[in-house]
């Protein structure tokens, strides 16, 4: 059955994009209320799955790019959208048919579907993350070796810019350049061809954000809803006890420690963090590590608390749920795994349902030294 | 200009007034900064009423020494009652300066319908506003402000006016708002969103907007206090607002800057409190019959809040105090069978409805008398079944727990700050609660706001965006135009201090660039006392 994204779905998206951020992605409410405006005005939008893709279809796949404080001050122009549409269907000579968002989480993980009613496209029910990373490198598309080598930028005074790169460590540094340029903000986007999605992209994450959205929103128990929704381990109920940030070349690093409560008390989890949450450690041992997914959550709403939002004293619930079989691989986590974040230690899949701690790696945890419960 | 100093007890009392939606207190503090007098009535429907109530009432006190009150402070949550209930706010025209960016988000996006429909009178983006590094996004255009300006239909009561960062890069908005003069005429207030707020556009403009619709309210209320001030003989005194961070305003300021009076009334209570137990940091909880209200207060500022707070279902980003309320109160229900808390209070009925007053409904006093954790009141009783009696307990707890929960998350860690406990229901948080320091309990709680008002300081605060090479710079800059801006708002220029400095590095540029934000505050000038020397402060 063909399915529609509608006003009603947007504090839900929002929502579960959030989850979907595991800390950073940046923050959703503005988003949501421009991609309500914009479905109350052009109406709702068609979510379309991979498997429905045709021949002669393609894909645009979009992303705000540059430093959330200055989003939060320097909002996108109205015109963004059609000017990266009109130019990537005239250097690419394909006729764009589908929206698809570059992450899930986050900011990045809502806006497409405005843009995609405002251009009146479809959504493609897929992204290319499953989550939120730092860079245009980590994606699905790279994993794949899918080749990207046309993107289109846009800032919000209408220069444009048609890149032609030879690989994604080039495409990343002139995006800097030109996102800096144009006030450290710009709009980004590349192309797949519909024979190129499958395997190449993270399915059914937008549904997925949604469906998560709702059970969160309408849960008795919000936490309990997540858990259950997202196939996801609670790691523990507890408190914030100690946040400690820095700064290194650009990045906000840090780490956040969680004391249990209740039955949980004597546990003691530390959650290391960049712009994402990226590993939780419990007494020296890894419990889970990036590229799978860790979201901090309020313990009473179930909301995402992001990682520049972590304050002592927040009594919060650790999920840990399992990323996509595709960043397992041995590209994928040469992309996106713990050693891509600057973490020597080695990436052990993690499996709901296991919540204590033994069962992971004992090996590693070689650069962070234990919890000290 | 005389340098003798005059006795201090003399001629230089404070007045302080908080009007609340139930009360409005009235306290007068000496050069001391002791209560001479304190008061409690009613509010009333015209506001007038109450202030003239309470304000009498301390005077009858003072007797002979009426003559000698210099200043009258202000505390009140008759904006933030405004803008909830959605009554007499006028209709604003925005104008935000940016475009081409910032186009997909329309001003006042995610306002509720109703209240956007009775403040909007017209909006537009127009092109102007800067780039972080500085970088004008497009050029002023006065014929297109000139031109929205003409197109307005219906009545417009103020002009909102905001700049994509121009909290860094402030002159455009006043270019702007001396074309508003000039098609307008003065008589139509123009309110700059660089007075109001933060980065942070869509949050900022809301406040800026909120603003600009409140100027008829803010014009009652300052009338209803400078009638009363007037028929009682004060019209020498100085009048002052207490803004949302514990600092006051001169009128004029608050008269254009009525916005910042929306988190007063906590904000008062936090300070008024921190002061009356002597302690310069510390929690303050204030317990009433509906709810606990936590603040913390450091150096003796209420501490700000660093989310975006809603006020009427509108996101702003102005100044606020760090403020948890939870649904702790004296009224708080609680079921016999379960000792379930609420979530509701019985409210001002508790002294009909409670058990411990003759009613049927158990509440958090009737569990506080039942384990004897009531104190004053040895002649209150509750006689319940055993049942109950377990129930009362196991409520009891659950509030402690909330409480120290509340302590906790407020403190930061630090376990040693006193707790200072105000508010009829203080009797609900324990001398032992886990988490607190001393537990204090000032003399004259109960009208800890009106004495946070009488006391309070003033202030400004002011923002800079630098590299990380001019960091030093940005800080001169920004503690430059924060003293400016507590001077402007009646401090003292030479006993004016920064006494707050927040840094935030903004990632993702080749240029690592800081935000400072930075305030400065000071006691009073003593321009009420202008025909009597300087007197000194005990």
């Amino acid at each position: 059955m063909t399915r529609h994204i509608t006003s009603d779905d947007v504090p839900a998206l929002a929502a579960g994009a959030a989850i979907f951020g595991t800390g950073g992605g940046g923050a959703v409410t503005t988003s949501q209320f421009g991609v309500a405006a914009a479905l109350d005005l052009h109406g709702p939008v068609r979510l379309r799955r991979v498997g429905e893709l045709t021949p002669d279809d393609a894909v645009i796949v979009m992303a705000g790019i540059g430093a959330p404080t200055v989003g939060i001050e320097m909002l996108p122009s109205a015109e963004q959208p059609e000017t990266l549409l009109r130019e990537m269907e005239r250097a690419s000579g394909r006729r764009i048919t589908a929206v698809m968002a570059t992450e899930i989480g986050g900011t990045n993980g809502v806006g497409p579907v405005g843009w995609a009613a405002q251009l009146g496209l479809d959504v493609l029910d897929a992204d290319g993350m499953g989550r939120a990373f730092p860079e245009a490198t980590m994606v699905a598309m790279n994993v794949a070796g899918v080749p990207r080598n046309l993107t289109v930028l846009s800032d919000v005074v209408g220069n444009v810019t048609v890149m032609r790169t030879i690989d994604a460590t080039w495409l990343e540094r002139h995006v800097r350049a030109f996102s800096v340029a144009g006030g450290s903000l710009c709009l980004g986007a590349s192309m797949l061809d519909a024979a190129d999605v499958p395997g190449a992209v993270i399915e059914g994450t937008v549904s997925r954000a949604i469906e998560v959205g709702h059970a969160m929103l309408g849960a008795q128990d919000p936490v309990a809803a997540l858990s259950r929704t997202l196939d996801a381990s609670v790691l523990v109920n507890g408190k914030i006890v100690d946040v400690s940030r820095r700064t290194e070349g650009g990045f906000v690093r840090g780490s956040v420690t969680i004391a249990g409560t209740g039955a949980e008390r004597d546990r003691l989890l530390r959650v290391e963090l960049q712009n994402e949450n990226l590993v939780v450690l419990e007494d020296g041992e890894v419990l889970v590590s990036v590229p799978d997914l860790v979201t901090l959550v309020d313990s009473e709403t179930g909301h995402a608390i992001s990682t520049e939002l972590l304050r002592f004293g927040q009594r919060v619930s650790v999920l840990a749920w399992a990323c996509d079989p595709l960043w397992r691989t041995e590209r994928g986590l040469e992309i996106a795994g713990p050693p891509a974040f600057g973490y020597d230690i080695p990436y052990v899949p993690f499996e709901p349902g296991r919540t204590a701690p033994g069962a992971a790696g004992r090996e590693g945890a070689t650069t962070t030294s234990g919890a000290t419960a | 200009m005389s340098t003798e100093p005059l006795p201090a007890v003399r001629g230089d009392l404070s007045l302080g007034v908080d009007v609340g939606g139930t009360n409005t207190d009235a306290v007068v503090l000496d050069a001391s900064d002791t209560v001479i007098a304190h008061t409690k009535q009613p509010t009333t429907e015209d506001v007038t009423g109450g202030i003239r109530a309470a304000i009498a009432a301390v005077l009858e006190t003072l007797g002979g020494r009426r003559a000698e009150v210099r200043r009258v402070m202000m505390g009140t949550t008759h904006a933030t009652n405004a803008i909830v209930g959605r009554r007499g706010l006028g209709r604003v025209a925005v104008i935000r300066l940016g475009a081409p960016a910032a186009t997909g988000y329309p001003p006042l996006t995610g306002w509720p319908r109703d209240l956007r429909d009775s403040v909007l009178a017209g909006a537009a983006v127009l092109p102007g506003g800067h780039m972080v590094d500085g970088m004008p996004i497009s050029k002023l255009n006065p014929a297109a402000v000139g031109a929205f300006l003409d197109g307005l239909e219906g009545p417009v009561d103020a002009v909102a006016v905001c700049g994509i960062f121009s909290p860094s890069f402030p002159e455009q908005e006043a270019q702007v708002a001396e074309i508003v003069r000039a098609r307008l005429g003065g008589g139509v207030p123009v309110s700059l969103s660089q007075d109001i707020g933060a980065i942070g556009l869509l949050e900022r403009e809301n406040a800026t907007v909120l603003n600009a619709a409140l100027y008829g309210i803010a014009r009652g209320v300052t009338d209803a206090l400078l009638t009363v001030v007037q028929e009682q003989g004060l019209g020498d005194a100085a009048v002052y607002f207490a803004q949302n961070d514990g600092t006051l305003m001169a009128l004029d300021f608050a008269a254009r800057h009525p916005v910042l009076t929306i988190g007063s009334g906590p904000a008062n209570s936090i300070r008024g409190a921190a002061f009356l137990s002597g302690a310069e940091n510390a929690i303050v909880v204030d317990v009433g019959g509906t709810t606990s209200d936590l603040g913390v207060v450091v150096s003796g500022f209420p501490r700000e809040s660093t989310l975006p707070r809603e006020i009427g279902g509108v996101r702003t980003n102005f100044r606020m105090p760090d403020i948890l309320s939870i649904g702790v109160g004296g009224g708080t229900r609680v079921d016999p069978a379960t000792g379930r808390l609420g979530p509701d209070s019985v409210g001002h009925r508790l002294h009909t409805m409670a058990l411990a007053f003759g009613g049927d409904t158990a509440t958090l006093t009737d569990a506080a008398v039942h384990t004897g954790r009531a104190g004053g009141a040895p002649d209150w009783s509750v006689d319940v079944a055993p049942a109950t009696g377990a129930s009362l307990e196991k409520a009891l707890g659950r509030a402690h727990e909330w409480l120290q929960e509340s302590v906790e998350r407020l403190s930061h860690g630090k376990t040693d700050l006193p707790l200072v406990v105000v508010g009829g229901g203080g009797f609900l948080v324990p001398d032992d609660l886990p988490g607190a320091g001393t537990v204090l309990r000032p003399a004259h709680g109960d009208v800890a706001n009106a004495v946070g008002a009488a006391m309070s300081l003033a202030g400004g605060r002011a923002h800079e965006i630098g590299t990380y090479e001019g960091r030093d710079e940005a800080v001169a800059k920004a503690s430059q135009a924060a003293v400016e801006r507590a001077i402007e708002a009646g401090a003292d220029p030479l006993r004016v201090e920064v006494v707050d400095i927040l840094e935030t590095p903004v990632s993702y540029s080749t240029q690592q660039t800081i935000r400072v934000s930075v305030k400065a505050a000071g006691p009073l000038a003593r321009l009420g006392s202008r025909d009597s020397p300087p007197v000194a402060r005990a």
